[in-house]
């Protein structure tokens, strides 16, 4: 084992050469029952061996059956990536031998996957960024080995829940030059897998697993260098560093003369480096072959309409309106279309407040209400209706922006009502003119130096009279009202 | 009344609906006759006399509840309520044994039924016990199995065919009247042949496959043996019919008249005038024994001179079959084994500690020769850079050969007519060093299941005292129709004498001094090498 460089994201190597980058993603797919049988999916936190039967165990005699669930969510997500959906397509066993995987082949799909040549676009920093998907096919999952110790010896213990689980493989071309792009794509992903609600793609308990195939190569050239497989990010943030680690790893071993062998690397989240897992010397050999238990699935045109007709809007789709139809800037729409929750809460609120601005509504998802959610990290007990009578009342003048976050703020944390809320605490604001007067005549004659102030041609001194107006009335006098109120009377009195 | 164990199951079904006879008489007749038998047959690898009472207590029960309620009660049971059936050792059977003839699932139990099970108990047939058979299905003489050969009751000196050789000579020898078997290039039509009892391999997709052990998935089917052809059609009824468990199944509907097969043998009979029979030149191969050739076409000829006619086709792919068979069945049998490992169930050998090592050793001394042999053929088959080569070219020829049969449907023939085997039973040990000879015992079966038609043998006389069995190959899905061929076929053959020979070794099963399968084996085997020679090719 050679020394590990220093790669400190500093590596002069950098500059000399560029990274190519492939992304393979499995998805678990959020169906009811498993790929080829009828046991529940509900396997997080179930006791081991407690979600499978003679099918997902791989028992004699039995056979699979194909859930149509999950062929359908791997098609709608074809759909969303513009990629082409095969009329006809196959089952093809991957055989290989690993205890975990108990019929000592895995149900996959070779030759013909569902769903191929599509693409995905979205934003990086340095602007659009499009990348080819190779294809999109289905497959099952395989057991897990747990090693333990039990009385005293090492043992290694088969979980076979996650057995026939479906998982979504999407496969990119090797398109990716940086690991921004490799971040974003992943994102971009889990977002439009998300929006179809084929799963719930969350990557800390494995519902989304990202490997990437990080090779580099001097500028300019064209060849492709010796590819490393990168495992074990567990979230979208470790993907990034993880390859640019690798990068950087590969471009400072090959400047120090070293040979860049096949290997698959594991991500240290704790070191922030990659690590030796195995090597890759040559490619196994899966003697994949055609599923003789299950035959083509042929997608008809019917069905496929079906599928394309129920697709939602996607998260491209969705920025575009927010900017075109609602106005918003591209910020915000990224902001609010990035983050399910806020999604969900603006679409709610201008439903439940037809009347209102959605920049105001936008403002205050995109502003205070994420702000709360990532501080608390959860979303809240804010629901759509109250939102929409808060974005109201501030819009009327009748609360305070300032009030209004407060409420806002108890309402994230208490389910309260908005217009308990303002009640109980005396939000109201004072919008009358004869009250305002009233108080406005009353700090005037108190600060002549000020009024004199101003009169003298220093502006300033109305916000000090603004202040002390505020605070006469405790804060529920509308500060805009105040203002022309006083700029009024002062001006009069000249 | 009678020997029991000499009625069929249509004469059974009869009686039982009747009340002349109970299933539990039925089923201690038949136990009795297999508990005694079995020494010197090891036709049965497990007999469930508990579980085979109880089960006819049962049917008894149903049965005269049904004779209470009226006619349309007892009409609406299948005919199987209360007749037993023995099942090959590859059919689950829920809370017992399913060994497929291999040590490497010594010690596992099945914890579900099969389909075909589950249709066997809603009819109310009574499982006897488990069949003796070739390893995995992998062998045409039943000698491959892990539990001991299986000898013919015509002759026990000699094999009984295979795969399922078990079910065959079990219904042979009167233990039961009805067994299923499997067939994956022959292996119910070969042994059927061989023991002088009808057997039909149906249509791919005809029978479930879920809870079978697989060999080849792609040319695994299950199917009858009888000792007539009323018999085979009315267990294939109570098995077939599409099963969403088994995506390969069909939804194709099950005829009803499968059980109304003619009873006269005039009626029978009738059927055959008109009828179009081919020939295929490329079956009546080189090395056929001319015994064989005589009986079949002395068949052809009896159908001929009833009304049918007879014409020679060529099938010319028949030739490429075997080849094309032996890399596609052990191509799917690679895989179908591999989960064979000894982690799960079943023998494990894990003295290593490593679990690789475990495998090999597992592995290694789980399975026998002649199943490791096929993996390593199907592995090497599917290999990167032999597949094209092997597995692809292999499923293209088989395009050809099931193209070769289209041809004849497409002509308007009603059925093939061909030999099943080209020989008779050959002698125990005569085969087993030598796969090739073994393998070609299936050429003239293994086509049909390359272009997934049904395929049926029935008795057609004997050649020096042994049987011969004559092959029907159909159209998909016409098995009805087969069987009505092979009853009229029956009807005119009624009252040849042949038909009322008895299996001629079968006096000497009930002497427990009689030597079993295996100690005839090894003594054979012994003097054969004592005296320098190999047997018969």
């Amino acid at each position: 084992m050679t020394t590990e460089p220093v790669v400190d994201g500093r590596s002069a190597a950098l500059e000399r050469y560029e990274a190519v980058i492939g992304i393979e993603i499995h998805c678990q797919l959020k169906t009811v029952s498993k790929m080829f049988c009828g046991c529940s999916t509900a396997i997080d936190g179930a006791a081991p061996n407690s979600h499978c039967c003679p099918v997902c165990l791989g028992l004699p005699g039995v056979l699979p059956t194909i859930n149509k669930a999950a062929v359908e969510y791997v098609i709608a997500t074809g759909f969303a990536i513009e990629a082409a959906v095969a009329p006809t397509t196959r089952w093809d066993r991957k055989n290989y031998f690993y205890p975990d995987l108990p019929k000592g082949y895995q149900i996959s799909q070779y030759q013909l996957p569902l769903a191929a040549n599509g693409r995905l676009t979205f934003d990086t920093s340095e602007g659009p960024f499009t990348v080819r998907v190779r294809r999109a096919h289905l497959e099952e999952d395989t057991g897990r080995l747990i090693h333990d110790e039990l009385g005293g010896r090492r043992v290694s213990l088969i979980d076979f829940n996650r057995s026939g689980m479906p998982l979504m493989e999407i496969v990119t071309e090797p398109d990716i030059r940086t690991a921004e792009q490799a971040r974003r794509y992943a994102e971009e992903l889990r977002l439009l897998i998300r929006a179809i609600g084929a799963s719930d793609a969350e990557m800390e308990n494995g519902q989304m697993r990202v490997e990437a195939n990080v090779s580099i190569r001097p500028r300019g050239r064209e060849a492709f260098g010796t590819r490393i497989e990168v495992k074990n990010m567990n979230s979208m943030r470790a993907v990034e560093r993880a390859i640019a680690y690798e990068i950087e790893r590969q471009a400072v071993a090959i400047d120090a003369g070293e040979t860049i062998h096949m290997e698959t690397r594991g991500w240290d989240e704790a070191r922030q480096s990659t690590y030796h897992m195995r090597p890759k010397e040559e490619e196994n050999d899966y003697r994949y072959f055609p599923e003789p238990d299950l035959p083509p699935l042929l997608t008809s045109p019917e069905w496929l309409a079906e599928i394309k007709a129920r697709l939602p809007e996607l998260p491209a789709a969705r920025r575009a309106r927010y900017r075109e139809v609602f106005g918003l800037s591209s910020y915000d729409a990224d902001v609010l279309v990035n983050d399910a929750a806020a999604t969900s809460l603006f679409e709610a609120t201008l439903e439940a407040g037809p009347g209102l601005s959605p920049k105001h509504v936008a403002n205050w998802v995109t502003g205070e209400y994420l702000r709360l959610a990532k501080a608390a990290g959860n979303g809240g007990l804010v629901v759509a209706p109250e939102m929409a009578v808060l974005v109201k009342l501030v819009a009327d003048g009748i609360i305070s922006g300032t009030n209004a976050k407060e409420v806002l703020a108890e309402q994230f944390a208490t389910g309260r009502s908005v217009s308990s809320i303002v009640a109980a605490r005396g939000f109201e604001q004072i919008s009358d003119a004869g009250a305002l007067g009233a108080a406005i005549d009353t700090v005037l004659a108190a600060n002549p130096a000020a009024v004199a102030d101003y009169r003298a041609g220093r502006a300033a001194a109305v916000g000090f009279l603004v202040g002390q107006v505020m605070k006469a009335t405790r804060g529920q006098a509308n500060a805009v009202m105040v203002q022309t109120a006083l700029r009024e009377r002062l001006g009069k009195a000249e | 009344m009678a020997d029991l164990t000499r009625l069929h199951a249509h004469e059974m079904s009869r009686l039982l609906r009747a009340g002349e006879i109970s299933s539990r008489a039925l089923i201690e007749a038949h136990l009795a006759a297999a508990e005694r038998q079995n020494h010197a047959l090891n036709a049965w690898l497990v007999i469930y006399r508990a579980d085979a009472l109880a089960g006819a207590d049962v049917a008894d029960r149903r049965l005269a509840e049904a004779r209470r309620t009226g006619p349309a009660a007892l009409a609406a049971l299948h005919p199987l309520c209360g007749v037993p059936v023995g099942l090959k050792d590859l059919v689950s059977v829920k809370g017992g044994q399913a060994t497929a003839g291999s040590k490497i699932l010594a010690g596992y139990i099945a914890p579900f039924d099969s389909t075909v099970t589950a249709r066997l108990r809603a009819a109310g047939a009574v499982i006897l016990g488990k069949t003796n058979m070739d390893e995995f299905a992998m062998g045409s003489s039943t000698e491959h199995s892990a539990y001991g050969p299986t000898a013919n009751p015509w002759d026990l000196t000699r094999v009984p065919g295979g795969s399922s050789g078990g079910s065959a000579a079990a219904v042979a020898a009167f233990h039961t009247p009805l067994a299923i078997g499997t067939d994956t290039g022959g292996s119910v039509r070969q042994p059927a042949s061989m023991c002088g009892i009808v057997g039909l391999r149906p249509t791919y997709g005809r029978v479930s496959r879920f809870g079978i052990v697989a060999f080849a998935s792609s040319l695994d089917q299950i199917g009858p043996f009888a000792r007539d052809s009323r018999d085979a059609a009315t267990l294939l009824h109570a098995v077939s019919g599409h099963d969403r468990r088994d995506a390969t199944s069909a939804p194709i509907p099950v005829p009803p008249e499968l059980l109304s097969l003619p009873a006269t043998d005039d009626e029978a009979a009738a059927y055959l005038r008109g009828r179009r029979l081919a020939l295929p030149t490329e079956y009546f191969v080189e090395g056929m024994e001319p015994g064989v050739a005589a009986r079949v076409g002395e068949a052809v000829a009896a159908m001929e001179a009833a009304g049918a006619k007879v014409e020679e086709v060529s099938l010319p792919h028949t030739d490429y079959g075997l080849a094309t068979y032996y890399i596609i069945a052990p191509a799917e049998c690679s895989s179908n084994l591999a989960r064979y490992d000894g982690v799960k169930y079943g023998f494990a050998d894990r003295s290593s500690g490593e679990f690789i090592a475990d495998y090999l050793r597992t592995r290694g001394a789980g399975f026998g020769p002649e199943v490791k042999r096929r993996i390593m053929l199907g592995t090497y088959a599917l290999s990167a850079g032999y597949y094209d080569a092997y597995y692809l070219k292999a499923q293209k020829v088989r395009t050809l050969i099931k193209a070769d049969f289209d041809a004849v449907w497409a002509a308007g023939f009603d059925a093939i007519c061909a030999p099943t085997s080209p020989t008779v039973a050959f002698p125990l040990g005569a085969r087993t060093e030598d796969p090739v000879a073994m393998y070609l015992s299936d050429a003239c079966t293994l086509p049909a299941n390359m272009a997934g038609l049904p395929g049926m043998s029935i008795p057609a006389g004997l050649s020096d005292g042994l049987p011969v069995g004559l092959q029907v190959i159909g159209a998909p899905w016409s098995e009805l129709s087969m069987l009505r061929l092979a009853r009229a076929y029956e009807a005119i053959t009624a009252r040849a004498t042949w038909r009322a020979i008895e299996p001629a070794d079968l006096h000497l099963t009930d002497d427990p001094t009689t030597p079993s399968p295996a100690e005839r084996k090894t003594r054979r085997m012994q003097g054969a090498s004592a005296k320098g020679s190999g047997g018969q090719a």
